[in-house]
């Protein structure tokens, strides 16, 4: 345990190297994720058969594809296409469109649980689309979309280690360059572990506090 | 006012209204009585475009009602609507539902706005619920907000799709009487009710739907004192003396 402590000083610095790359990767990943799942959801929920089916097979397509893979993609095969991107940029790219599959469908889960009647009711003082969606459901929406949003930033934060197997030098392979340096594998993977939770355990009050305030209505 | 010519509707195989001609002058009051699935609401949604209908026109003011035009965010702000189950904005105060219309799709002066909201408030009875949500309100409260939203487009007529059906029953007569004194006014109504009450006494003519055909038209008082066909005898027996 002493020897834990030891470590622990010595090794934190480090790591908080990595929990910074960890915490970019996760926020740019969240938001690059939330508009092009809103921009999904709205083609989902447009009306317009073209863009309904080009996103649903979007979602598909991205569901189908493991995140690793995706990230391998960008990192090694699009430089042979001649885009050549950062570790970090495509990271960010990566896991952001990785998940905008399953934010866009919260996102019209969310959508499509708002009754009709308030779309009725909008379109009869005058409302288009646009209008009705910006003042009516989406409002309205977000009270619903917030809790599985927040389960969904747990994920993220957690899938940000995947970073790691394209060279993102995040928390989890700032762990792994120490334990091999020094081989104090227990350590080092115990206080990854701890950094990790104590960056979720503020997310899961939020999702808490976000279940509690969707409950209420 | 409001004119419909021979109009169709089928919803899949099932054809609900065939073959609807009526008209509504300036400041008439017209109910629409009828069963369950007549084709009533029916009607009024045609009207404002709510919902499509496959052949014959519907004409508002001389405009063609065609939902898939621009033209029908036009004929939506002159002809409002209140809803059986209010459909009020629940994550909007009471003030913010009356002047959304308004401020949003007339793009009206804020100050002005809210000026006319607050007056509707106080003409509907409810000038100190300004600042309470919707699920706050019991349900004629919110009836009557939903006219003061209506009423906030200042529209030249208000379709009523069963204003009271959904109220409690002591909650009834003060949505009714705010419709009455609409009528009084002048106000343009096409009312689709239950109310025989209010249709004897308010309305300028009624309209016994059944099946999806006008069975039986007339003034108000004739109508449902001295129906003339056995369809129209037999259900206002039903609903006047259902023991």
């Amino acid at each position: 345990m002493k020897g834990f402590w030891r470590d622990a000083v010595e090794f934190f610095p480090i790591l908080l190297n990595g929990v910074a790359l960890t915490i970019i990767v996760t926020v740019g990943s969240l938001l690059l994720s939330t508009v092009l799942g809103l921009v999904w959801a709205m083609m989902r929920v447009s009306g317009i058969k073209a863009l309904s089916m080009l996103s649903a097979s979007l979602i598909n397509v991205i569901r189908g594809i493991p995140i690793i893979v995706l990230l391998f993609y960008l990192y090694f095969v699009m430089p042979d296409l001649g885009v050549t991107l950062t570790a970090l940029q495509a990271a960010i790219l990566g896991l952001g469109i990785a998940y905008s599959a399953y934010q866009a469908e919260n996102f019209r889960a969310g959508i499509e649980a708002i009754d009709k009647g308030q779309i009725e009711a909008a379109q009869s003082i005058g409302m288009g689309w646009w209008l009705t969606m910006r003042r009516v459901v989406l409002p309205q929406a977000v009270r619903i979309v917030l809790p599985p949003y927040g389960n969904v930033m747990i994920m993220m934060l957690k899938d940000s280690s995947q970073a790691s197997t394209i060279t993102v030098a995040e928390l989890a392979l700032q762990g792994k360059l120490i334990a091999s340096s020094t081989f104090k594998n227990t350590s080092v993977f115990t206080l990854v572990a701890l950094m990790y939770l104590t960056m979720s355990i503020p997310l899961i009050l939020l999702v808490r506090h976000f279940e509690k305030r969707a409950g209420k209505r | 006012m409001i004119e419909l010519n021979d109009i169709h509707k089928s919803f899949g195989k099932v054809e609900v209204l065939k073959g609807i001609t009526a008209s509504v002058e300036k400041g008439e009051v017209v109910c629409i009585i009828g069963p369950s699935g007549s084709g009533k609401s029916t009607i009024l949604r045609c009207i404002n475009g709510l919902e499509s209908y496959d052949r014959g026109e519907i004409g508002v003011e001389g405009l063609k009602v065609d939902r898939d035009a621009p033209s029908i965010v036009n004929i939506r702000t002159q002809v409002s609507m209140v809803f059986q189950r209010f459909n009020l904005f629940p994550h909007r105060t009471v003030l913010e539902n009356v002047v959304e219309g308004p401020l949003y799709v007339k793009k009206e002066s804020r100050a002005a706005a809210l000026e006319r909201g607050r007056a509707l408030l106080a003409q509907v009875g409810l000038a100190e619920k300004a600042d309470a949500h919707p699920p706050q309100l019991s349900g004629g409260q919110q009836q009557r907000v939903a006219i003061a939203r209506a009423l906030a487009m200042q529209p030249k007529a208000i379709l009523f799709d069963e204003p009271t059906s959904a109220l409690d029953p002591e909650l009834v007569g003060d949505v009714l009487g705010v419709m009455r004194k609409l009528a009084d006014d002048g106000m343009t109504m096409v009312v689709v009710t239950h109310e025989m009450g209010f249709a004897r006494d308010v309305a300028d003519r009624v309209l016994f739907i059944d099946g999806g055909v006008i069975v039986e038209q007339g003034p108000a008082k004739a109508l449902l004192n001295q129906p003339q066909h056995p369809r129209t005898q037999d259900f206002l027996r039903r609903v006047l003396h259902p023991l």
